[in-house]
């Protein structure tokens, strides 16, 4: 045991003398497991962030589709849902998008209904939908210079202009949610986007019990042909398969540079200078086996790997989450005008550290592995009088 | 193919060390045909060095395997998610049947690959090297089964697809199911409970008085009692070991306990199984070993540590299995 503590001693001892030439190979090194250690981050963080925002969505949606496009749903379609057993509260929503000319962003639209204040509570002003009022998010206050009283005019389907008093605005604790949400009043929505009574953009649907969803789902489906239950597992899974694709995606255009970095550390474990190739000789003059010089030789490696891997996923994790991210987000986040802001949660597990050992150190030290082998069988007579 | 950052890392990583291997296997057949330990020629030197070369790679193609299959078994897991139906591992195996013989192969993989680290580290120990034949022999072995794995892994994982809707757990590890597995789960508790604990306890006495007395014949002992105690240990994790961890009397899952919601306790006691095991049969082999090669007198000391650890791991994996049958109010009285 304290031998091979004392080879370790030595190890540190003898990069501490080469300081330069092995801190342009950590530099390297950190910056890539920088690279992957903040896809990794990101790409976990956001899923937690989807996770934790749908799970005050509903269990299971019902929309309606006409030729394979999404269509608005006849009110009377919830008798049919409501015969089957295991169903709760059925909720007809309405919904939709308004492009707003002046700020160039689009709006979620949304009609009051019963328990969405409970759903989204956090705000500032009240949540007093009457006619004429509305309730905005955050973002939409900020592209509109709104504030509580303002007004926000509504460009309605039939041409018309009609004016809503901001009665509250979402605070930002609820950004992701509510950013570019407009709440009006369910009679003020009908006459804005011209909808009749008798119909509803989907339907939401509660189950008692959360087993059954599948089931009840499938049920529907029969009962109602011509709809698309969406269950709030089917979203999430999306979400899931969405996030790990990008970050693959993007891990995978990062082999290329993994590949040059092995290149980098086969070079420069391979090109021995003369006076190292000394030293080697000199300690197996002196009695060392081929297996010390070796061990020699794993430790460096080690202490360049772990040096490295630390550095670059303390920065990654920095990066991340205290700097929001500001290299990567465009790629794996997405884009809009009106877009949250929003401060990831931070999250890192052993499996996160483990693909990222897999994908660095292990290319690191199958590359050094032959080279340093060749350095370890040395003969200390051919090099010392050479 | 899903692209998810465990399966390019599990992926990536069994393409290099394939690699590696596949150089080291050409070094081995030439020491193989060549090795001669008397002959003080130039070539007989040049083999000399080229085993620190193929031990090495062998260690860090050995190494990775260990630390492959709980990737390989955490990845697995953490896909479930993209399958509708799958709420653990199996359902993510189930949605690529070839998912089982990975998980097969890899097992075996580390078995060997344990026993061939154990084989070499006596080996470098002993003057003359005098296994180092079997030694590079038994590598020729392991470089194709590393081969199938790489190519069943791969064949796994592209083959892949999210939305297929597979069995779960609860479908697979259930009484009523038909297969290996349900039979399993339908073992009764009660017999398997002394069968379990029976087989445990004689494994670590067998152990005691092997490291009291200098016998070979329970050290060999050791070594069929470990294989076993493997294989009851997991028919009894299924049966009943399972249930105590998630108290409810009908889920027989046993990658379940991997998840988070368990607090993974699942690791450690299939790592502490998994070891325990390796030492077990590392020690009944080497004592085969020692029948064979006359010069391997040395080897009774880290038989004796390798004993040591066995027991250890052994009475960790029981203990932790004991912990919520005697700690929980779960009973299985009624079963």
């Amino acid at each position: 045991m304290i031998k091979h503590l004392k080879i370790l001693e030595f190890a540190l001892s003898s990069l501490w003398r080469r300081k330069f030439k092995n801190l342009g190979l950590i530099v390297v090194f950190s910056l890539i497991i920088f690279t992957l250690s903040s896809i990794v981050f990101l790409t976990y963080s956001f899923k937690r962030e989807a996770v934790a925002v749908l799970k005050d969505a509903p269990e299971l949606i019902v929309q309606r589709l006409s030729a394979g496009r999404h269509e608005m749903m006849p009110v009377e379609y919830m008798k049919k849902i409501k015969d089957i057993p295991g169903v709760g509260k059925i909720v007809p929503r309405l919904w939709g998008y308004y492009y707003d000319i002046s700020t160039g962003g689009n709006y979620t639209v949304m009609a009051l209904r019963e328990g969405l204040q409970d759903k989204i509570s956090l705000m500032e002003g009240s949540f007093v939908v009457g006619s004429g009022s509305c309730v905005v998010g955050r973002g939409v206050a900020d592209a509109r210079f709104l504030d509580i009283g303002s007004i926000m005019p509504l460009i309605g389907a039939d041409g018309k202009v009609r004016r809503f008093r901001v009665a509250g605005i979402f605070t930002d604790e609820s950004n992701l949610l509510t950013n570019d949400l407009v709440i009006i009043g369910e009679k003020d929505f009908r006459e804005v986007f011209r909808i009749p009574q008798s119909i509803a953009t989907d339907i939401v649907v509660q189950i008692y019990n959360p087993t059954e969803v599948d089931n009840i789902a499938r049920k529907i489906k029969e009962a109602l042909p011509d709809t698309r239950p969406i269950t709030r597992r089917e979203i999430l899974r999306t979400y899931d398969t969405l996030f790990d694709w990008r970050s693959g995606m993007v891990l995978t255009m990062f082999l290329g540079a993994i590949l040059a970095f092995v290149i980098l550390a086969w070079d420069k474990a391979t090109g021995l200078s003369a006076e190292e190739r000394h030293e080697i000789a000199i300690l197996k003059a002196i009695g060392w086996e081929t297996s010390d010089v070796m061990e020699l030789k794993f430790w460096e490696g080690f202490i360049i790997s772990s040096l490295s891997f630390l550095t670059g996923l303390i920065g990654g994790y920095l990066h991340i989450y205290f700097f929001g991210a500001s290299i990567f987000s465009p790629a794996l986040k997405g884009w809009s005008v009106i877009f949250p802001e929003f401060r990831l949660v931070p999250y890192i597990n052993i499996y996160q550290i483990a693909v990222l050992l897999f994908f660095t150190v292990i290319p690191y030290m199958a590359a050094t592995i032959v080279p340093s082998w060749k350095a370890a069988i040395t003969d200390p007579d051919v090099v010392m009088r050479g | 193919m899903i692209l998810h950052p465990g399966i390019i890392a599990l992926l990536v990583g069994s393409l290099i060390v394939l690699a590696l291997l596949l150089y080291g296997s050409v070094l081995a057949v030439v020491i193989l045909r060549r090795w001669d330990i008397k002959s003080s020629s130039e070539f007989q030197l040049g083999l000399e060095r080229k085993t620190y070369l193929v031990s090495t790679i062998m260690s860090f193609v050995l190494g990775f395997e260990v630390l492959a299959i709980f990737l390989f078994i955490y990845t697995v897991d953490d896909l479930h998610r993209q399958f509708v139906g799958a709420m653990c591992a199996t359902g993510s195996l189930n949605a690529n049947p070839v998912g089982w013989y990975v998980l097969y192969v890899k097992m075996l993989l580390f078995f060997i690959s344990s026993l061939w680290i154990g084989i070499n580290y006596v080996d470098q120990r002993t003057e003359g090297f005098p296994l180092v034949r079997f030694k590079y022999g038994m590598l020729l072995l392991v470089a194709p089964l590393v081969l199938v794995d790489v190519y069943l892994q791969s064949r796994y994982f592209l083959g892949l697809t999210p939305d297929i809707i597979t069995s779960c757990c609860g479908a697979l590890f259930s009484k009523e199911g038909g297969g290996l597995s349900s039979s399993l789960s339908s073992l009764p508790v009660r017999p398997m409970r002394y069968i379990f604990f029976t087989v445990l306890g004689l494994y670590v006495l067998a152990g005691l008085i092997s490291l009291k007395r200098q016998k070979g014949i329970f050290r060999g002992l050791m070594g069929i009692f470990s294989v076993i105690v493997f294989l009851i240990s997991l028919a009894s994790i299924i049966s009943f070991v399972s249930l105590y961890f998630y108290e409810i009397p009908t889920h027989h899952c046993p990658f379940d306990i991997l998840q988070g919601y368990y607090n993974y306790i699942g690791y450690p006691l299939y790592g502490a199984l998994f070891s325990g095991t390796a030492f077990g049969l590392l020690t009944g082999f080497t004592e085969i070993l020692k029948k064979l090669f006359p010069s391997l007198e040395k080897i009774n000391r880290y038989q004796r540590k390798w004993t040591i650890l066995s027991i250890l791991f052994m009475v960790i994996f029981t203990l932790i299995s004991l912990y919520p049958m005697l700690f929980s109010s779960f009973t299985l009285e009624g079963y």
